[in-house]
C-alpha cells in the first residue's frame, strides 16, 4: 500500500488522462452521493410516519361497541352492545393491560367561556390513563387523577390552544371556565404532538361527564395499551378482551361486528414494515446508481489496461508476476473508487445534515409532516463504505485479471 | 549456458499453419557473445522469444543454466525471466513515467529490494553505461542511444546469466550503434553471455559467433576468435 512506485504510476496514469479520471471519479462520487441521499430519504419518510403515530401510543387497542350480526344463544342479531364502568374495571384486571381508559362521548363543539372570552371547543371525557394513550404532555398543573373520577369533580385540563384563545397571557390554573353553563376548575394545561385538533381539546373526568350529560354508567369506548407487546401478544390480548366481553354481553365471540377492536400494534407494524420495505427499495436504487458508476470505473480500467498492454508485457519480461500486475491495476481502481466514494459520502452527509435535503423536499411542496429528520446512521455509513470497497475491488479485479493475462511477447512486438 | 535440442515452433492452425522453427540444435556456452542473423521472417525474433521464456515452443527441449524450461507456471516463468535473463529491445521499452534510475531499478523491484537500495544499485549501473549525470532524467529527455544504454543497464542490474537483445541497434544510427555494441562487448569481456539478434552485418561482425537462420534451420555458423571482415557472412 505504501509502495511509492505504485502510487507514482497511479498518479501518472491519472494525470495523463485528467478528464477521463475526473469523469470516472465523478461517477462514483455521484453514485455514493445518491445512495446516501436515498438512505436519508428513507429515514426521513420513516421518521415522518413515526411522527404521524406520535399522536397516540402505537401499542394501543381501541375497543368499540357495535351491533351483533350473528344469532347467539337464542338472541337474534341486531342487538346493541353497550359498555359500562363494570367492563372498564374488568378489562383493567386482564393480564397484559398496561393502561386503560374509557371515553364517554359528549358530542359536538361546546361553547366555552372564560370571563368575556368565548370560543368553541371539543370536550373529551376519560380516565387518568388517557394521558399515556393520547401522549398528552402536561405543560402546567396536573392531569386528571383517580380522586377526580371517584368524587366526580368538575375539573378540567385544557389544551395550549384553548389557553391561547381564552386566557392569552393569564395563568389559567385554578381559574374556572364555563362549558355550556357548567363551571369547571382548570387544574392543568397540556400540549400534544398530534395535529392541531388535539390541542383544542378540553379533558374532563369521565364520571363527571356521565352525570352531567346523562350517561349513567355508560362508556362509549375503551382504549388500552399493551406495554411492549409483540404483534402476536397483542392479538392474544385482543382475544382475551373479546372473550371477556362476549361472556359478559352475550354475543358470539366470532361476531366481528358486535365489538370492533382496532389493533394499533398490528397497524404500526404494518406501517413500519411498509417503510422498512421502502427504505430497502431506496437503498437498492442507490446501490444500482453506484453500480453504474462503478461499471464506469471498470470500463475505464479496461481501456487503461489496453493502453498499457505493452508496458505490462515489458514488466512481465522483466520478471513481474501475474499477481503484481493484478495488484497494480487493482490498487488504481480501488484508489479512484475509494477516494471519489469518500468525497461523495461526505458530500451526501453534508447535504443531509445541513438540512438541504429537507429544504429541497419543502421546495417541492412535499407535506413535511411526512418527512422528518432525514439522517444516515453510522451503520448506514459503514454499509455504504463496505459496498463501495466491494465494488471498488470488483471494478478493478476484472480489468486487472485481463492485464495479468497479457502475453509477454507483446513487449517485443514493435507496432 | 543455453542448450536447444530439436526446438520446433509454428504459428497458427490447419492450412494457416506456419512452421517457423523446424528443429534447432544450438548450444551456447557461458561467456559467449553470439549474434543471430537471417532474412526477415526467418524466425530470429521467434527464437529469441523462446530463449527469453516470453513464448512457448512446440517440440524439443530448452535448457537454461541446466534448468529445463518447459511447461512453466506463470510464476516460475516470471522468476526465471527476472533472475536468469536480461532483455534489451529494439524500441527500448522504458517506462515513460519513471526516470532513468527508476527504470534501471525495475527488475530489482520485482525482487522486492527496497527502493533506496535498488536506486543506489541502479546508479552504479547507469555509471557503467556512462549515464550517471542523466540519472534523474525522464526517458522523453534522452536520445535513442541514451535510452538504449539505460535499457542495457536495466538488463544488467539483476546480474542475469544471459543478456538477450532483439535488434538493439535497429533504431539507432551507425555511430550510436557502435557505442551500444561497445558496451555489450565490455559486458561480455566481464564474462556475461550475450545473444544479439541483428540483420546488420557490421553489428554481427562485432560478436564472437554468428548463427544464421534460414527456413527454420541453422544454415551457417561462424566462430571467430577475433574480429572478422564484414563481407564473409552470407545470408
Ligand atoms: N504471433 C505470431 N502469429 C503468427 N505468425 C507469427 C507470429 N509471430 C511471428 N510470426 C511469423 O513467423 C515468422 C517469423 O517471424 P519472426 O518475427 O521470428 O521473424 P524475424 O526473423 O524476427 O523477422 P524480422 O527480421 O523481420 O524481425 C514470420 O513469417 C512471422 O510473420
Ligand atoms: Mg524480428
Amino acid at each position: 500500500m505504501f509502495d511509492i512506485d505504485k502510487w507514482q504510476e497511479i498518479f501518472f496514469t491519472m494525470k495523463q488522462n485528467k478528464l477521463r479520471s475526473f469523469i470516472t471519479a465523478f461517477n462514483v462520487a455521484w453514485g455514493i452521493f445518491i445512495l446516501i441521499i436515498l438512505m436519508g430519504f428513507g429515514s426521513g419518510f420513516q421518521h415522518g410516519v413515526e411522527f404521524q403515530f406520535n399522536d397516540d401510543a402505537t401499542n394501543s387497542l381501541w375497543i368499540r361497541a357495535g351491533e351483533t350480526s350473528k344469532p347467539y344463544k337464542g338472541i337474534k342479531p341486531g342487538k346493541r352492545i353497550q359498555f359500562t364502568n363494570q367492563d372498564y374495571e374488568a378489562i383493567k384486571k386482564l393480564d397484559g393491560i398496561e393502561y386503560i381508559t374509557g371515553r364517554y362521548y359528549v358530542p359536538g363543539e361546546f361553547t366555552v367561556r372564560y370571563k368575556d372570552n368565548l370560543s368553541f371547543f371539543n370536550v373529551r371525557s376519560c380516565h387518568p390513563d388517557h394521558k399515556y394513550i393520547e401522549k398528552t404532555l402536561i405543560t402546567s398543573g396536573r392531569y386528571l387523577n383517580d380522586t377526580d373520577i371517584k368524587e366526580r369533580r368538575k375539573v378540567t385540563v385544557i389544551g395550549e390552544k384553548v389557553v391561547e384563545v381564552l386566557f392569552g397571557r393569564v395563568n389559567p390554573i385554578g381559574t374556572y371556565i364555563d362549558v355550556n353553563g357548567i363551571q369547571y376548575k382548570v387544574v392543568g394545561t397540556f400540549k400534544d404532538e398530534g395535529n392541531e385538533f388535539e390541542q383544542k381539546v378540553i379533558y374532563i373526568p369521565i364520571s363527571t361527564a356521565q352525570i352531567a350529560y346523562g350517561g349513567g354508567n355508560k362508556i362509549h369506548n375503551l382504549i388500552v395499551t399493551a406495554a411492549n407487546a409483540t404483534e402476536v401478544e397483542s392479538k392474544m390480548l385482543e382475544a382475551d378482551i373479546i372473550s371477556y366481553l362476549s361472556g359478559k354481553h352475550n354475543f358470539d365471540p366470532t361476531d366481528k361486528k358486535a365489538v370492533r377492536i382496532f389493533n394499533g400494534v398490528v397497524n404500526f407494524m404494518r406501517f413500519m414494515n411498509l417503510f422498512a420495505g421502502i427504505r430497502f427499495f431506496l437503498f437498492i436504487v442507490g446501490v444500482f446508481t453506484l453500480i453504474a458508476g462503478v461499471v464506469g470505473v471498470s470500463n475505464i480500467m479496461l481501456i487503461v489496461v489496453k493502453e498499457r498492454t505493452k508496458e505490462v508485457g515489458v514488466r512481465k519480461a522483466l520478471g513481474a508476476t501475474p499477481n503484481s500486475i493484478i495488484g497494480l491495476f487493482l490498487q488504481e481502481s480501488m484508489f479512484i473508487t475509494l477516494t471519489a466514494g469518500y468525497v461523495g459520502l461526505v458530500a451526501g452527509f453534508i447535504f443531509i445534515d445541513s438540512g438541504s435535503l429537507s429544504a429541497m423536499m419543502e421546495s417541492f411542496s412535499f407535506p413535511m409532516d411526512f418527512f422528518k429528520r432525514p439522517e444516515v446512521s453510522l451503520k448506514g455509513a459503514v454499509i455504504a463504505t463496505l459496498v463501495l470497497a466491494v465494488f471498488g475491488s470488483l471494478a478493478g479485479y476484472f480489468p486487472a485479471r485481463k492485464a495479468a493475462k497479457v502475453e509477454p511477447i507483446e513487449a517485443l512486438k514493435d507496432e | 549456458m543455453i542448450k536447444l535440442e530439436g526446438i520446433q515452433k509454428s504459428y497458427g492452425l490447419g492450412k494457416q499453419k506456419l512452421h517457423v522453427l523446424k528443429g534447432l540444435d544450438i548450444t551456447i556456452d557461458k561467456g559467449e557473445f553470439v549474434s543471430i542473423m537471417g532474412s526477415s521472417g526467418s524466425g530470429k525474433s521467434t527464437l529469441l522469444n523462446i530463449l527469453g521464456i516470453l513464448d512457448k515452443y512446440d517440440d524439443g527441449n530448452y535448457f537454461l543454466a541446466d534448468t529445463l524450461i518447459k511447461n512453466l507456471s506463470e510464476k516460475k516463468a516470471a522468476y526465471y525471466r527476472n533472475r536468469f535473463l536480461g532483455f534489451v529491445f529494439q524500441s527500448f521499452n522504458l517506462l515513460a513515467f519513471k526516470n532513468a534510475t527508476e527504470n534501471v531499478a525495475l527488475p530489482l523491484y520485482y525482487q522486492k529490494v527496497s527502493r533506496r537500495k535498488r536506486n543506489d544499485i541502479a546508479l552504479e549501473y547507469l555509471d557503467m553505461v556512462g549515464l550517471k549525470d542523466w540519472a534523474t532524467h525522464m526517458p522523453s529527455e534522452l536520445s535513442g542511444g541514451q535510452k538504449q544504454r539505460v535499457a542495457i543497464a536495466r538488463a544488467l542490474i539483476s546480474d542475469p546469466k544471459v543478456i538477450l537483445a532483439d535488434e538493439p541497434t535497429g533504431a539507432l544510427d551507425t555511430k550510436t550503434s557502435y557505442d551500444v555494441m561497445e558496451i555489450f562487448k565490455r559486458v561480455n569481456d566481464a564474462g556475461k553471455t550475450i545473444v544479439v539478434v541483428t540483420h546488420e552485418h557490421d553489428i554481427a561482425a562485432m560478436t564472437k559467433r554468428n548463427i544464421v537462420l534460414k527456413d527454420g534451420f541453422v544454415v551457417d555458423e561462424i566462430m571467430k576468435s577475433s574480429e572478422l571482415e564484414v563481407g564473409s557472412i552470407e545470408s
